[in-house]
């Protein structure tokens, strides 16, 4: 196969359309800008230079898209089964709040106690999506309208547990941390003792990295990533969700149990979203607080999952370009005055372009064209 | 020369009775319609290559060829669906450039689909009106006035329906007779008709060929699409061969035979029997007890169904779609909740079972009548789809991990046996043509050594040679000393394959035949529902 | 007796105040979705709707102007749904989601741009007027605060939104554009077979929904409240579309849906109002789940227009 040849498939294949609909992002995004009275390039090198320029900035981009790769994971699990995790939200919600009050509660030697918190956090969450799954494949409820519900409904059981006394410290409208033996942070302790201090003043690059909230959810999210991948390949329930996701009644034919697969596949995408929400528990907040409006992970996560082409390598790659935007992107605001949805702008556009392969698939057919007149 | 060679799904003495009454009424001084020359491509592939077909006033012109020859896309030309690549389309004389179906429906071209473009949900008078809907004022839809247009055309042409009943509701020789008044409603003198008699009853195609002549001899003009010999027999003036997107002939109906019409067709000799043993039938292998099985709107159209099926033994059940086999198939099958009765392989029953049980328990397979919808899932690969009911055993999987190696070393081995193509078992089965879909399945339940294979339509939209190769592998398997049931609407495949022929009609045998002895002109009685 | 006539007032006329923006929205979605496309969006229309509502009745200080701009800024998100979906047989439900991030992106920068940074805009001098206002108070026809006032002294957008049902449940059933949309989207192969174009149908449709969305939008920013903040819509989009499906995509199921919606929004805060010992955020939670309730028990299986979600494609012509 001729060069060229090999470069057009690129182009054209899925892979080809994700690139080029985040280089039209990106150029689009700074057409905006342009009008909008800004300096694209500048902004662009504000964003750079926010997310490599210092040791920390990079770990806070790791550290941010954490969550939003492992609910992509969660959209994306959902997806290939043919059903649509909006409520990822709420079972990060509540895993979050699993995890920080057995966190709180429990009392537990380190090692066991995360595990438990996790546990806790991916069971009660697997259950909030199964029972979405369950909706659907008994009664045929949709189960775009059934998450959506329970997303809201994780809303406020969560703002009702930070009001619970013993939970809930009076007046911040957050609750008590979690014990030390559940956090997942990594050097968390040592870096505010003396020796510690001390050692980082000899070490400012693992200084700076520190100033993070560097946390082992990171890895957690790869470990995932893995996961997800091997089941959807591999594995003889991978097969199963898949023929569902393509082809129900085909599934149903060869003697799959199509009620059973869309129940498990909203407990295991509804327990990864729940991992999600413990991990930022565990490893960076440390306890949860009330909610005015959800934060959003679920929601990022069904763009990550899109642009990441539903896939589980996809969704590292993607949940790390949106968590670099949006990190990099909160900056040009102080720096430049430039509204920061700018990124959200962005973003939309590239998901936008990524639903449209036949339009990119045009633009490299007149270029084509173009090229050989 | 037998009644069967000549017409299988015609009565002889109608066929007959038919041929005396044709007075031609056709006018050759006008040309309704010239399509010279026309090519069609779609990207590389050409679907249409320089064809040309003339139609007179009054005419009955079938186009032939068979299934894929491109004898609908030609049609879609014709009716402004597809703009033909190169080529002129006359029409009445004057060259037109028909980019639209309004264009060809204001010129007088009707078509009426094979798949019926019928909005399920809205009424009979909604169908028929919609697009040109007499209006009040505001745009307010005159539903009393679509009413009356409605009963004026049914009547006048001798077509029956019920202008308020729901479309999804009634029968498809109904749902066919509202897709006429469609055309007419629009003042159609060119009727397309795509494969028109595949869903109706020997007495509806009667019935039809009646409506055909009432409207030639109205002057119009009427296209028939078909690959079936026995139609162009009975109806057509005139008809145009297609092979392959080629023009090979065209010919006067009357001066030709039906194995001469083939021939052209296929291009070679073509025998219509199946070459076959006497069947040695063993013991029983299914026995259907009072089956009563609701569709999708509770009405019961398995309705007190008995029957038995043999090992070592081809049983054809003969009817005419909508008398309850699809439904039948699914309650065999356990994809359908059955409502009475009892269903027993060899000694254990199976009432309500899963599809997973009756495949790898009772070793059932299936060959279903949508190979799209149930029989593959399209974006799988080929080795993928070779595995659909086998994946969980071994050797393919091993304590919930599949194992890639043994999958496709199967798919491989199955490709050969089965001379699937192309011979890839990593392409993804849309990329497959249907004959090569349709032996990826067959394959798969072939290799799955079931005890009774249920082949439903099995040869459906395929072209000559390979529905020759799937009854060759339904043989095989009988000859195995398998229980095969066959569920076909095409009477000529049932009595060509069958051992025993069983007659389905309104949810109920109500006859079976011994293959040898079976009379098409009896069995076409019995599937109108008449008595022996 | 008049204390509880007076709490059942308040709850109709809560109920009346939070259903409005949701009934834009949901009757937006019904007509999309009855001409075969899927219209996630519509958190993102009615988001950009209200802040350009907003924004435009705060400079211009005509509240009706700033209620039709809102219109027009959620139509041109539809008209990008509608490019995507009808011309480029784009994935319907990720376009959606592009939708929503767009809407909120470009109200939120346009915002900034214009409101010295902020992510709200300021107080509208004038909101929607309550139209039957002259009929209570001092002196007047019904007394202030009575049974009456409460429940019929509404916004203006208010009854512009039933008057909408059912002018939308009229065109969808009775006149010939109305057919039209609905064969379109129930089987747009045959529509397109009887020359009807189902391209300008569906461009139609999906921009009208854009254009109620946008309208909800305002009806919460210079109605309900008087001015747009980033935390005003948030999830009333999806809680239309919920509606739409539980009203199986009939207007005045929907409109019966978000009434149930907005209702228990209602009961919500006066139950609160009136110091019931149960925590306000577990009675928040009380439209929710009834809702599911309600689809399990009742609606279940709704079935949408047959053609939803599929791309059509007239194929190379």
């Amino acid at each position: 196969m001729s060069k060229l040849k090999q470069k057009e498939d690129f182009l054209s294949g899925t892979l080809g359309v994700t690139l080029m609909s985040v280089l039209l992002g990106f150029v689009l995004g700074g057409v905006i800008l342009l009008v909008a009275g800004f300096n694209p390039l500048e902004a662009y090198w504000v964003i750079l230079k926010g997310i490599f320029s210092r040791p920390k900035y990079v770990s806070y981009v790791i550290i941010y898209s954490t969550p939003l790769i492992i609910t992509g994971l969660s959209v994306a699990f959902a997806l290939r089964t043919g059903l649509f995790n909006i409520g990822a939200e709420g079972q990060y919600i509540m895993g979050a709040v699993a995890a920080a009050a057995a966190g709180y509660y429990l009392k537990l030697p380190m090692v066991l106690h995360v595990l438990t918190a996790v546990g806790l956090a991916v069971l009660v969450a697997a259950v909030w999506g199964g029972l979405a799954g369950y909706f659907k494949a008994r009664f045929g409820v949709n189960e775009v309208i059934s998450t959506i519900m329970l997303n809201w409904t994780a809303l406020y059981i969560s703002n009702f547990m930070v009001t619970i006394d013993s939970f809930g410290r009076q007046g911040t409208g957050k609750t008590y941390a979690i014990m030390s033996s559940a956090q997942i942070d990594i050097l968390g302790q040592w870096k505010r003792t003396p020796e510690g201090i001390a050692f980082l003043r000899e070490h400012p690059m693992l200084w700076d990295i520190l100033k993070s909230p560097v946390n082992l959810g990171f890895i957690f999210a790869l470990l995932l990533a893995v996961l997800v991948w091997y089941i959807l390949s591999k594995t003889t329930l991978g097969y199963e969700l898949r023929a569902v996701g393509h082809n129900p009644q085909a599934a149903e034919a060869g003697g799959i149990n199509v009620k059973r697969s869309m129940v498990v596949s909203m407990l295991i995408a509804g327990g990864l979203a729940g991992a999600a929400g413990a991990f930022q528990v565990l490893g960076v907040s440390h306890r949860i607080a009330t909610l005015a409006i959800m934060e959003g992970y679920g929601f990022d996560g069904i763009a990550v999952s899109l642009i990441g082409n539903n896939s589980g390598f996809g969704c590292v790659f993607a949940g790390l370009l949106f968590g670099a935007l949006k990190y990099g992107g909160s900056k040009i605001q102080d720096v430049m005055g430039a509204p920061t949805e700018v990124i959200n702008i962005m973003i939309g556009i590239i998901i936008f372009f990524t639903a449209m392969p036949k339009l990119i698939r045009m633009i490299l057919a007149y270029k084509k064209k173009r090229k050989s007149t | 020369m037998g009644c069967r060679a000549a017409a299988p799904d015609i009565g002889c003495q109608s066929l007959m009775a038919v041929e005396e009454k044709r007075v031609s009424a056709i006018d050759f001084s006008d040309k309704v319609v010239e399509m010279v020359d026309i090519v069609k491509k779609f990207g590389e592939f050409t679907a249409n290559d320089r064809i040309s077909l003339t139609v007179h006033r009054g005419e009955v012109h079938a186009l032939l060829g068979e299934n894929g020859a491109g004898k609908t896309t030609l049609m879609n030309c014709l009716y402004g669906l597809y703009r033909p690549t190169r080529g002129t389309i006359r029409i009445n004389g004057a060259e037109l450039a028909i980019t639209d179906p309004n264009i060809a429906i204001r010129h007088g071209i009707g078509m009426v689909h094979q798949h019926f473009m019928l909005v399920a949900p809205f009424t009979v008078t909604e169908n028929i009106v919609l697009g040109q809907e007499p209006v009040k004022l505001g745009g307010i839809v005159d539903l009393a006035e679509a009413h009356k247009r409605v009963v004026e055309l049914s009547e006048r042409y001798g077509l029956a329906v019920d202008p308020q009943a729901r479309v999804e509701d009634i029968s498809v020789g109904s749902q066919q007779r509202v897709e006429i008044l469609k055309a007419l409603y629009r003042g159609a003198q060119i009727l397309i008709l795509d494969e028109p008699t595949a869903v109706l009853t020997p007495s509806e195609i009667e019935e039809l060929v009646a409506i055909i002549r009432n409207l030639t001899a109205e002057g119009k003009s009427i296209i028939i699409i078909t690959h079936k010999l026995h139609e162009i027999k009975a109806v057509a003036d005139y008809c145009t061969i297609i092979r392959r997107g080629t023009f090979v002939d065209r010919v006067k109906v009357d001066s030709v035979s039906e194995a001469e019409l083939a021939a052209k067709m296929v291009g070679r000799e073509v025998s219509f029997s199946v070459p076959k043993t006497r069947a040695q039938p063993g013991s029983r292998a299914l026995s259907i007890e009072n089956l009563v099985v609701r569709d999708n709107r509770s009405i019961p159209v398995v309705n007190g169904l008995n029957l038995e099926l043999f090992h070592g033994e081809i049983l054809g059940i003969a009817g005419v779609d909508g008398n309850g086999q699809t439904e039948l198939v699914e309650a065999l099958t356990g994809l359908r909740a059955v409502d009475s009765g009892r269903i027993f392989a060899a000694d254990s029953e199976i009432t309500g079972a899963a599809p997973k049980q009756i495949i790898n328990q009772h070793h059932i397979c299936s060959i279903h009548e949508d190979r799209r919808k149930r029989g593959l899932v399209l974006e799988f690969d080929v080795a993928e789809n070779l595995v659909l009911e086998t994946y969980h055993r071994r050797p393919f999987s091993r304590a919930g991990v599949l194992d890639q190696r043994e999958i496709y070393q199967f798919a491989e081995r199955c490709i050969n046996d089965f001379d699937i193509r192309p011979q890839n078992p990593g392409l993804p089965a849309y990329t497959l043509s249907g004959g090569n879909q349709q032996k990826v399945i067959i394959a798969r339940e072939v290799s799955n050594d079931p005890r009774i294979l249920v082949a439903s339509q099995p040869t459906r939209g395929l072209d000559v040679g390979a529905i020759e190769y799937v009854h060759r592998a339904l043989v095989e398997q009988r000859d195995r000393g398998k229980a095969v049931l066959l569920i076909s609407f095409e009477l000529d495949e049932i009595l060509n394959v069958s051992d025993r022929i069983a007659v389905i009609f309104e949810g109920r045998i109500v006859g079976v035949i011994d293959g040898a002895e079976a009379d098409e002109n009896q069995i076409g009685l019995l599937m109108a529902g008449g008595s022996r | 007796m008049e204390a509880l006539l007076k709490d059942i007032a308040f709850i109709i006329g809560t109920t009346l105040m939070y259903s409005t923006p949701l009934i834009y929205a949901a009757i937006g979605g019904v007509i999309t979705e009855r001409s075969g496309i899927i219209n996630i969006g519509l958190e993102g229309m009615m988001y950009f709707g209200a802040f350009v509502g907003a924004a435009v009745a705060y400079f211009t200080g005509d509240p009706w102007l700033g209620f039709f701009c809102a219109g027009l800024a959620g139509a041109l998100l539809g008209l990008l749904h509608a490019v995507a979906t009808v011309s480029f047989s784009a994935e319907q439900i990720v376009s959606g989601i592009a939708i929503n991030f767009l809407g909120v992106g470009l109200a939120l920068f346009i915002s900034r741009l214009v409101f010295d940074g902020a992510t709200q805009t300021l107080t509208v001098p004038n909101k929607i007027p309550l139209p039957l206002d002259f009929l209570f108070g001092e002196g007047r026809l019904f007394a202030s605060s009575g049974f009456m006032d409460l429940v019929f002294n509404r916004f203006a957008t208010v009854y512009l939104a039933f008057a909408l049902v059912f002018v939308v449940w009229f065109l969808l059933y009775k006149t010939r554009l109305g057919m039209r949309l609905r064969a379109v989207g129930e089987h747009p192969e045959a529509a397109d077979s009887l020359g009807i174009s189902v391209f300008r149908i569906r461009y139609g449709a999906v921009i009208a929904s854009g254009f109620l969305a946008g309208l909800g939008g305002a009806a919460m920013s210079i109605a309900v409240v008087s001015r747009f903040n980033n935390t005003l819509i948030s999830g009333h989009g999806f809680i239309a579309l919920a509606a739409m499906i539980f009203g199986k995509w009939k207007p005045q199921g929907a409109l019966l849906a978000c009434l149930i919606f907005g209702g228990a929004k209602g009961l919500e805060i006066f139950m609160g109002a009136k110091g019931v010992p149960i925590p306000s955020s577990l009675l928040a939670t009380l439209p929710y789940i009834l809702t599911i309730i309600i689809l399990v028990g009742w609606v279940g299986r709704s079935q949408p227009p047959a053609s939803i979600g599929r791309i059509f494609d007239k194929g190379e012509q």
